[in-house]
C-alpha cells in the first residue's frame, strides 16, 4: 500500500476522569493531536470517530457529529464501532478514505467514558461484543470467556498462573514509564498472584481496568508540515479480518485465526517480514490474550510466549519489546480508545519520543486491536522513515 | 476561588456534650467471613476491627436521647431553657414526623423551643451546631442542642456494611461565656452538588458511587473546605492541639492529615473509627467527645465533618478550665466503648431486623 503519514498524535491520560465527559476527552486528544500535526482545524477534511459504549453508558450516540460540534468543524464525522477494537478499526476506515483519494488529511480519535457505571454495569455492557444471545444471557462475562480460554491453553501447554502473572508484571512495569497510564506502578508476581480471583484462573490483576480516556492521530496521504526535523511516521499495512462472535463456533480457542490471517494481510501490504518488527502493542485485556496474540502473531511458537515472556523477551529491554505503552492492562482500557493509542504509542517509539520507556532504534512497530473474544483483528504497520 | 473572612463568634460555647454509642460489637473478619473475603484483609485495609450494633430496640431518636441526657448532666441547666434542638441523622426513624420533638420531649425540652431535623448524610450533626451558634451568637436563644445520631445504613454484603455502625453525640451550646467548657471561635461549611453517596426516597440501604466517594468527595470537600476556613480565619493548621475529621474507615481520615501536612498526635485522640465503625451523623462527634472527655484546658480543637451529596462543616474551639469539672458529671465515651459484648453475625442479622 501507499504509506499513509502519521503527521499529529495526542492523548488524554488514561484513568478515572470524573470531571471530563466523552465528548471532554474526545476534544482534548483530538486537539492535542491536531496541534502535533502543525495543521489548523480548518485543514482536516474529515474526522473519524472510534467508540463502543457511549450510547449504553452514557446514553449518546451520534458521535461523528458530536465530535465535529465540539471542534468547532462542520466537516464529514463519522462514528465506527467495532467492540474493543473500534479505536484500530477507525484508523483502518480513515485510512481507507484516504487511499481511496477522496480524503488528504484526517483526524480519528478513539474515546470511551467507562467510568459513569458501576462494574457491573460496565460488565454488562461489554458482552455487547459478545455473542449475546449465546454467551451473554448464559451469564458469561469477558473474563471468564478469556478464562475458559487460559483454562485450555494450560491444559495444552502446560502454562502455569505464574506465567500468566508475568505478563502482568512486566506491563505494570512499562506502564510505570509511562505518565499517562492508568497503573504507572510496578506490581510484583506475589501481587498479581494474591490479587482476587475474578474467574479462574485470572484474578483482578490478570485483567485490564475500567478507563476513561481518548487518543486521536492525524492521518495523511502525503506529508504537509514544514519541519522537516519531525521524524516521519507512515502507516505501511493495516487489515481487518471478522471471525465467529461465538467462542464456541470456532474451531480452535487457543489462537486467534482472525489475528493470524490478518498478520499476514499487513504484512504483505507492508512487504516486510514479521521478524523485522521492532516492537509491538497487543492487546492484552487479559494476560492470557497477550500471550495468545503474540503465537497468533507469529512471533512466538504454539506454547512458547509465556516462557519467553518470563525469560524477559518481550520486556523493554528484551529482544521484542511488547506493550510498551503498559498495554490494556496496565496503560489502560478505554475499549473504544486502545486500538488508537496503540498507534499513538508506536509512533511515539518510531520518532524516539516516548521518554522512560523508549526503545532504541526502533523502525517498525506493529499493533493488534481485537473485538470482543477474537471476533474482530486490527494489524497496523508502522514505519519510520528517516527523511521526509 | 471566592473566599471570604470568617467573623469570630463572641459569645457562643459548649456547656455540655455527651456520647453514646450501643453496647453490641461484630468484628469486621466475622462479617468478611459471611462473605467469603480473604482473612483480615479487610480489616486491615480498612483500619477497623469492630463496629457498633444497635440492640433490636434501639435507633437514632433512642440513642439521641442517651446522649442528650449525658449532655444534660454536664451542663446541669434546666431543660426548658434549650430554645433549639436540631437532631442530624440520615436514619430518623419517620419520614415525615420530626425526631427533634421526640428527644426533646424525652428530655424535658419545650415546649418553647425550636425543632428541626436535618438530614446531610454524615455531618447533620455538625450542621446542627453551626445552626445553634448562629442562633446563639444572633440572640435569639439561651441555649441549644443539637445531636447527630445513627444507626449507619448499608446493604448486606455491601463494602458498607464493613463500616457503618452506630452511635450519637450530642451538644448542648450556651452564650454565658461562664459556663462554657469550650469557647467556639469560628465556623464555616464548603458545599457542592456531588453524587457520591445517596439513598432514593423509599429506598432501604444507601447507594454509593466507589471510589468517586474518595477524591472527588471525602478529599475535596475537606481538603478545600479547611483551607478556606484556615484563611477566613487566619489560622494554620500547626494552632490546633486536636484535630478530628470524619472517619468512614482509618485510611481516609491519616490520608487527608498527611495531605493538609497534620501530626500523628494532633488526630490520634479522635480516632475512635477502630473500635465502632462509622456511625454517620455521629462520626467526628464523637471523635469531638472522646478528645473533650482527655485534653486539658487552653487546648484549641478543629472539628471537620463531612457529608456526602457533598460537603463540610468546620468548626474550631478552645477548651476553658470547667472542662475538667463538667465532664465529670456523666459518664465519659470509654465507659460505652469498654462496656462492650461481641455478637456473632447471626445475632448482629437478628438484632438488625434481618430475621
Amino acid at each position: 500500500m501507499k504509506p499513509i503519514k502519521i503527521l499529529g498524535t495526542g492523548m488524554t491520560k488514561f484513568g478515572e476522569h470524573w470531571n471530563k465527559s466523552l465528548v471532554d476527552l474526545a476534544e482534548e486528544a483530538g486537539m492535542k493531536a491536531v496541534k502535533d500535526s502543525n495543521l489548523k482545524l480548518k485543514d482536516l477534511e474529515a474526522i473519524f470517530v472510534g467508540n463502543m459504549l457511549s450510547a449504553s453508558v452514557t446514553g449518546q450516540e451520534h458521535l461523528g457529529a458530536l465530535v465535529a460540534e465540539r471542534l468547532g468543524s462542520k466537516i464529514p464525522a463519522v462514528r465506527i464501532e467495532g467492540a474493543c477494537a473500534s479505536g484500530a478499526m477507525a484508523v483502518h476506515q480513515a485510512c481507507l478514505a484516504i487511499a481511496s483519494g477522496h480524503y488528504q488529511k484526517v483526524l480519528v480519535i478513539g474515546v470511551e467514558k467507562m467510568t459513569d457505571l458501576s462494574t457491573a454495569e460496565v460488565n454488562r455492557a461489554l458482552m455487547g461484543a459478545s455473542a449475546e444471545a449465546e454467551e451473554g444471557v448464559n451469564g458469561f462475562t469477558f473474563a471468564s470467556l478469556y478464562a475458559l480460554m487460559a483454562r485450555v491453553y494450560m491444559e495444552k501447554y502446560g502454562l502455569k498462573e505464574k506465567d500468566l502473572a508475568q505478563v502482568a508484571v512486566k506491563n505494570h512495569a512499562h506502564a510505570s514509564l509511562n505518565p499517562l497510564a492508568q497503573f504507572p506502578f510496578k506490581v510484583s508476581l506475589k501481587q498479581v498472584l494474591e490479587s482476587p480471583l475474578v474467574a479462574d484462573p485470572l484474578k483482578v490483576l490478570d485483567c485490564s481496568g475500567i478507563t476513561d480516556g481518548a487518543a486521536a492521530v492525524v492521518l495523511s496521504s502525503r506529508p504537509w508540515t514544514v519541519d522537516n526535523k519531525q521524524i516521519s511516521v507512515s502507516i505501511i499495512g493495516n487489515s481487518l479480518i471478522s471471525d465467529t462472535l461465538s467462542l464456541s463456533a470456532r474451531g480452535e480457542i487457543t489462537e486467534q485465526e482472525a489475528t493470524r490471517k490478518a498478520v499476514q494481510e499487513a504484512l504483505r501490504m507492508a512487504g516486510i517480514k514479521l521478524k523485522e518488527v521492532d516492537l509491538a502493542e497487543v492487546h492484552d485485556c487479559f494476560t492470557i490474550a497477550e500471550i495468545i496474540s503474540l503465537e497468533s502473531l507469529g512471533f512466538f511458537k504454539k506454547g512458547e510466549a509465556g516462557k519467553a515472556t518470563a525469560r524477559g523477551e518481550t520486556s523493554l529491554n528484551g529482544r521484542l519489546p511488547v506493550n510498551t505503552s503498559g498495554g490494556l492492562k496496565a496503560c489502560g482500557h478505554p475499549v473504544g480508545a486502545t486500538g488508537v493509542k496503540q498507534i499513538v504509542e508506536l509512533a511515539l517509539q518510531l520518532r524516539g519520543q516516548a521518554g522512560k520507556r523508549q526503545v532504541k532504534n526502533a523502525r517498525i512497530g506493529l499493533a493488534q486491536n481485537i473485538g470482543g473474544s477474537g471476533s474482530t483483528a486490527v494489524i497496523h504497520i508502522l514505519e519510520r522513515e528517516n527523511h521526509v | 476561588m471566592y473566599m471570604k473572612k470568617l467573623k469570630k463568634l463572641t459569645r457562643v460555647g459548649l456547656v455540655g456534650y455527651g456520647g453514646y454509642v450501643p453496647r453490641f460489637r461484630i468484628k469486621i473478619d466475622e462479617i468478611a467471613q459471611v462473605w467469603g473475603k480473604e482473612d483480615g484483609k479487610i480489616s486491615r485495609g480498612l483500619g477497623i476491627r469492630e463496629k457498633s450494633v444497635p440492640d433490636f430496640d434501639e435507633d437514632a431518636v433512642t440513642m439521641a436521647v442517651e446522649a442528650g441526657k449525658i449532655a444534660l448532666m454536664r451542663a446541669g441547666i434546666e431543660p426548658e431553657k434549650i430554645g433549639a434542638v436540631f437532631i442530624g441523622s440520615e436514619s430518623h426513624p419517620y419520614a415525615v414526623k420530626p425526631s427533634a420533638t421526640i428527644v426533646a420531649e424525652a428530655l424535658g425540652i419545650g415546649p418553647d423551643y425550636l425543632a428541626a431535623d436535618l438530614e446531610f448524610a454524615c455531618k447533620a450533626g455538625s450542621a446542627g451546631i453551626q445552626l445553634v451558634a448562629a442562633l446563639l451568637e444572633a440572640g435569639q436563644i439561651e441555649y441549644g442542642l443539637a445531636i447527630g445520631t445513627d444507626v449507619a445504613q448499608s446493604k448486606k454484603g455491601d463494602e458498607l456494611e464493613y463500616t457503618a455502625g452506630a452511635g450519637a453525640g450530642a451538644f448542648i451550646l450556651g452564650r454565658k461565656s461562664g459556663e462554657f467548657l469550650a469557647q467556639i471561635d469560628y465556623f464555616s461549611s464548603f458545599s457542592s452538588n456531588t453524587p457520591d453517596f445517596w439513598r432514593r426516597n423509599g429506598a432501604d440501604f444507601p447507594s454509593h458511587g466507589g471510589r468517586f466517594t474518595g477524591e472527588m468527595a471525602y478529599f475535596r470537600h475537606l481538603e478545600e473546605g479547611i483551607k478556606c476556613f484556615l484563611e477566613g480565619s487566619e489560622q494554620k493548621m500547626t494552632d490546633f492541639e486536636e484535630i478530628i475529621f470524619h472517619m468512614p474507615n482509618l485510611k481516609f481520615p491519616l490520608k487527608l492529615g498527611q495531605r493538609l501536612g497534620v501530626k500523628e498526635k494532633q488526630l490520634k485522640q479522635g480516632l475512635i473509627v477502630k473500635q465502632i465503625g462509622n456511625p454517620y451523623s455521629a462520626s467526628s462527634l464523637l471523635g469531638l467527645c472522646q478528645v473533650l472527655d482527655k485534653v486539658r484546658k487552653g487546648k484549641k480543637i478543629l472539628l471537620a465533618a463531612y457529608g456526602s451529596g457533598a460537603g463540610a462543616d468546620i468548626l474550631s474551639m478552645r477548651t476553658r478550665s470547667l472542662l475538667l469539672t463538667k465532664r465529670k458529671r456523666g459518664p465519659k465515651l470509654s465507659y460505652f466503648l469498654e462496656q462492650k459484648e461481641e455478637i456473632d453475625y447471626s445475632q448482629y442479622l437478628r438484632k438488625g431486623g434481618y430475621l
